[in-house]
């Protein structure tokens, strides 16, 4: 082990040398300054982001511990940009409510042990690694989901993360048991090579696919995802359903279709059952909801539902359009959380009846959150329906025709949803619209680089042979 | 920049100029150099496609192929043949006369032009595509601003009406997505490459059950937004909510989609399942013929008389289509352009009459040729044209349309053929009665008696469209020899 094998970790060693030095950095700063930690951890962060898109070799450490290559690292890349954005989001909710009290320091130290977590779980090489990488990107966000601690829904929301996060991890941690008793392994080399399709064995599959579906809020294991996001502050919500769901979904994707290939035949009908519960149920629930918050977290259970069309192909095509659309999907879901924040900072509003008549006060903000709407409806020519399209291209190789039939209903289910927020900010007129106000320069920030996102990713192809080649081993 | 992308270019620049634009001055202004810009070059299209027709036999002219995701094999393809060619001319037209209409549009303009004009990138892309993917794209691009312009513009049950017509065709077209996936995934089936390219595919041979299964849903993804019975329902509610510029469009060209996609894409791709089907959906269509033209019988309010009688045409055109044969197809084609113009035309004498009455109710109305004579005897002709009097383009369109029909030698299709042609009599009656009621007798209420006259640009409106209805009618066969020509793949393929 040398100097060199640590720099494959260097985002891991960057991240945790951030949060060392946000700890030091709270004890030198000026009490009549306390904002300025924000200002730093943005800065620092945005370095860490810059740093991670230099490009690294294939390789594994510890023993095949740890392992990186071309297509983890670009993951590691799409999580730092949702990171960098949630936070320039919610610069201003955490100068006005959060640094006064003196907490500035542990939400940023909370919030990149979580993506630390993720990293790791990434990158694993082995069941252990993996587990610890889950356990440390979900502890911290329970406490980040209570962290308005004057507000006991606040605190309502963090208890039901971290009761249904333990139960989630405790099953999977039994998935994974079985698993090692059934190969005697829990090095996903070795498993691959040994195991078979025994009762034991998918019982050990379904198991582990459960605890992971609990934080992608798979139905039937989506009860808690309204009821936290409700709850919680609006960037943990954004969190939530953006990063932590997107590193889930990749790291269940890669453990599918490499160490439980084998067991490809039971799996295959499990997602496709689990994928048309929860487009259907997900779609269902969101046409009645009143809050934002509520209305995007079943937004954000169907698309989980999308993504299995991807994940149900098994291999290059299915990796390639479901990194995609998680990329797409990290933009258009921030934009969107991005504007219910800044509306809800100036005005306490969270409601979708006081999103009425917003164009007439506030064109630019809704025009964001219509692009944002419509990404995540899938309409082009934004970025979300070439994400949606491919994903259902990669169901459709398969001959899954029926599965994205019930997809496509789905999407017209959808429309009608997002039209009604659409609705209420353009085809309404109210006396009692939000009144103009300006966002200060990091919401901007924040909201112009999800919506040159939004326009650009699904239009600009080359990306997408990017990734098509980064998971060439898939084949 | 070639001649076909510089359709889809123009607009966006205008769009992008659109953007800077205060107030409605200004924002009419600039849709208008935009729009006379579009006109002018589809008028140079239409030469331009004669000379290089003289010297290239290709199925598509004016091709131009730009590789745009190569895992998949999507293309950014692009090419016209005669129909499209018509078809573009169309479309120029009535968004430049939509414009004009559009002149005193007081609330939010500019976003008004904005949503217009997306409308209609989202149609010249359409019609120049020949990529599956690529024109998928474009189809809902034509579709989404729909929602905002009967929303925010339109009247009545605006919410309601602009909810149920983007679901309806956005499902439409999500049924779609899985037809055109369906095909390309068999567009293999020769041991090629999968492609999306429509002229590639059509070499292919896809297996029997394939094209089977998945005509079906083609067709029927396209064909909601032809207005087919019984998906037919947005269609009326729409028009009659939607303000006077989009009716007009809407009814004159994007519902043209539906026709074009079904005969390029349905009926081109998937031919012996088109052969097996024709007898499912050529019922349907002639229900659509017949009971258009019945509900437009009894409704009382101008739109809603206007839009059954779009339903009761459009059903002819999928009925000509499903025919198969060289003569009802090319009266289909005509009769998309004769009726696109033709509603565009009455749309925007609607939305003139509305603009100054102040009802749509023609039991209300009375006496109009005696107050607004210009717009009155427009109105006679325009409605002389849609019930197919000779001289105008209706008359050519039908009779071409029903020659065909009856060419096909099964009796069933005989049988629809003579209900389907009953329709053009209850036409007349609907038609000579609103202009009875409201054109002529005596003026019924005395706030009309200072009704205020026609301006120049709404005279610019209606003149863009008469010409061709006139023009089409008076000589139709240089048009019609366009059509023919391009007909040629169809008839090698289909038929």
């Amino acid at each position: 082990m040398n100097i060199d094998s640590f720099l494959l970790m260097r985002h891991e060693i960057l991240l945790l040398a951030i949060v060392l030095l946000l700890i030091v950095a709270e004890i030198f700063i000026n009490q009549n300054k306390k904002g300025s930690i924000v200002h730093l951890a943005i800065f620092l962060f945005g370095i860490h982001t810059i740093v991670g898109f230099f490009a690294i070799d294939e390789s594994s450490l510890f023993g095949g511990m740890f392992r990186t290559n071309g297509l983890i690292h670009f993951f590691k890349n799409i999580l730092n940009i949702g990171v960098l954005v949630l936070l320039l989001q919610s610069a201003d909710w955490l100068q006005e409510k959060i640094v006064q009290h003196n907490r500035g320091t542990e939400f940023f130290i909370l919030m990149f042990s979580s993506l630390l977590g993720m990293y790791f779980m990434i990158s694993s090489g082995d069941f252990l690694m993996f587990y610890l990488g889950l356990e440390l990107s979900t502890l911290p966000v329970a406490a980040l989901a209570a962290f308005e601690t004057t507000k006991r829904i606040s605190s309502e929301s963090g208890i039901k993360l971290i009761l249904s996060a333990a139960l989630a991890s405790g099953v999977s941690l039994f998935g994974i048991s079985l698993l090692y008793a059934t190969t005697g392994s829990i090095y996903f080399n070795d498993i691959i090579e040994v195991i078979t399709s025994t009762n034991l064995s998918i019982l050990g599959l379904v198991l582990f696919f459960a605890g992971l579906a609990f934080k992608i809020s798979l139905v039937p294991f989506h009860f808690w995802t309204a009821d936290v996001y409700e709850g919680a502050p609006i960037s943990i919500a954004s969190y939530l359903s953006v990063i932590s769901k997107g590193a889930a979904v990749f790291i269940l994707m890669i453990l599918l279709f490499t160490v439980l290939k084998p067991l490809m035949h039971i799996w295959e009908n499990m997602v496709y059952i689990i994928a048309i519960a929860t487009m259907f149920i997900g779609n269902l629930f969101a046409l009645r909801q009143q809050n934002m918050k509520r209305f995007l977290a079943f937004s954000s259970i169907a698309q989980a539902g999308f993504i299995l069309l991807g994940i149900i192909e098994g291999n290059q095509l299915g990796v390639t359009t479901v990194v995609y659309f998680v990329l797409i999907y990290v933009f258009s879901n921030l934009a969107a959380f991005g504007v219910v924040q800044a509306i809800s900072l100036q005005t306490g509003k969270e409601n979708m009846n006081d999103y009425e008549g917003l164009y007439r006060t506030n064109p630019k903000l809704s025009l964001v959150m219509m692009l944002a709407l419509f990404s995540l409806a899938g309409i082009p020519p934004v970025a979300g329906f070439f994400g949606k399209f491919f994903l259902f291209t990669a169901a459709a190789s398969k001959g899954y025709y029926l599965l994205v039939f019930l997809a496509v209903v789905n999407v017209t289910i959808s429309l009608y949803y997002y039209l009604l927020v659409i609705r209420a900010m353009f085809l309404r007129q109210s006396d009692h619209a939000i009144p103009f106000f300006k966002n200060k320069l990091y919401m901007r920030l924040g909201l112009i680089i999800t919506v040159l996102g939004i326009l650009i990713l699904g239009l600009y192809s080359p990306l997408y042979d990017y990734i098509f080649e980064l998971s060439s081993n898939f084949n | 920049m070639d001649i076909l992308s510089l359709f889809i270019i123009v607009p966006v620049i205008t769009i992008l100029v659109l953007i800077f634009a205060k107030g409605l001055k200004q924002s009419r202004i600039i849709s208008l150099v935009g729009s006379i810009f579009q006109f002018g070059m589809a008028i140079n299209l239409v030469f331009a496609y004669f000379k290089e027709r003289a010297v290239n036999d290709a199925i598509m002219v004016f091709t131009k192929d730009v590789v745009w995701f190569k895992q998949f094999n999507i293309h950014y393809s692009i090419g016209v043949d005669g129909i499209s060619v018509a078809l573009l001319l169309l479309t120029t037209i009535v968004v430049l006369a939509g414009v004009f209409i559009s002149w005193k549009m007081k609330d939010l303009p500019k976003e008004f032009f904005v949503s217009l004009i997306v409308l209609s990138i989202g149609v010249y892309g359409f019609f120049i595509s020949i990529d599956l993917f690529t024109m998928f794209v474009f189809f809902e691009i034509a579709v989404i601003p729909m929602y905002l312009l009967i929303g925010i513009w339109g009247t009545g049950p605006r919410e309601y009406s602009a909810m149920k017509l983007t679901l309806m065709l956005m499902g439409a077209s999500a049924v779609l997505l899985v037809g055109i996936l369906g095909i390309y995934f068999n567009s293999n089936a020769d041991g090629g490459p999968l492609t999306f390219n429509i002229l590639e595919i059509a070499q292919v041979n896809i297996p029997f059950e394939v094209q089977k299964l998945f005509f079906p849903l083609t067709f029927i993804g396209f064909a909601v937004i032809g207005a087919l019975f019984p998906f037919h329902t947005w269609s009326p509610d729409g028009h009659a909510s939607a303000p006077t510029a989009v009716s007009m469009l809407h009814a004159g060209v994007l519902m043209k989609l539906g026709g074009y996609g079904v005969f390029r894409v349905a009926m081109y791709l998937l031919p012996e399942g088109a052969l097996h089907w024709s007898w499912f959906f050529i019922i349907l269509a002639a229900i659509g013929v017949v009971y258009g033209a019945f509900a437009a019988l009894k409704q009382t309010d101008l739109k809603y008389i206007n839009a059954y009688s779009s339903v009761s045409h459009l059903g002819l055109v999928l009925f000509a289509l499903l025919m198969l044969n060289k003569t009802a197809w090319n009266g289909a084609i005509l009769q998309s352009l004769s009726h696109g113009f033709m509603t565009a035309l009455f749309f925007a004498l609607i939305g003139m009459i509305y603009g100054r009455t102040h009802t749509r109710d023609v039991t209300k109305l009375g006496g109009l040729l005696k107050v607004i004579p210009f717009i009155s005897v427009i109105y006679v002709i325009a409605g002389l044209a849609s019930l197919g009097l000779p001289g105008f383009s209706g008359f050519v369109a039908e009779m071409n349309i029903f020659v065909g029909a009856f060419q096909h030698d099964d009796i069933f299709y005989r049988v629809l053929t003579i209900l389907s042609v009953s329709a053009i009599v209850i036409t007349a009656v609907y038609i000579l009665r609103v202009v009875g009621i409201m054109l002529m007798g005596p003026v019924k209420n005395e706030a009309f008696l200072s009704l205020p006259k026609v301006t120049w640009y709404e005279k610019f409106g209606i003149l863009l469209l008469l010409i061709p209805i006139v023009g089409m009618g008076v000589a139709p066969l240089w048009l019609s020899n366009m059509i023919l020509e391009s007909l040629q793949p169809f008839i090698q393929g289909v038929l």
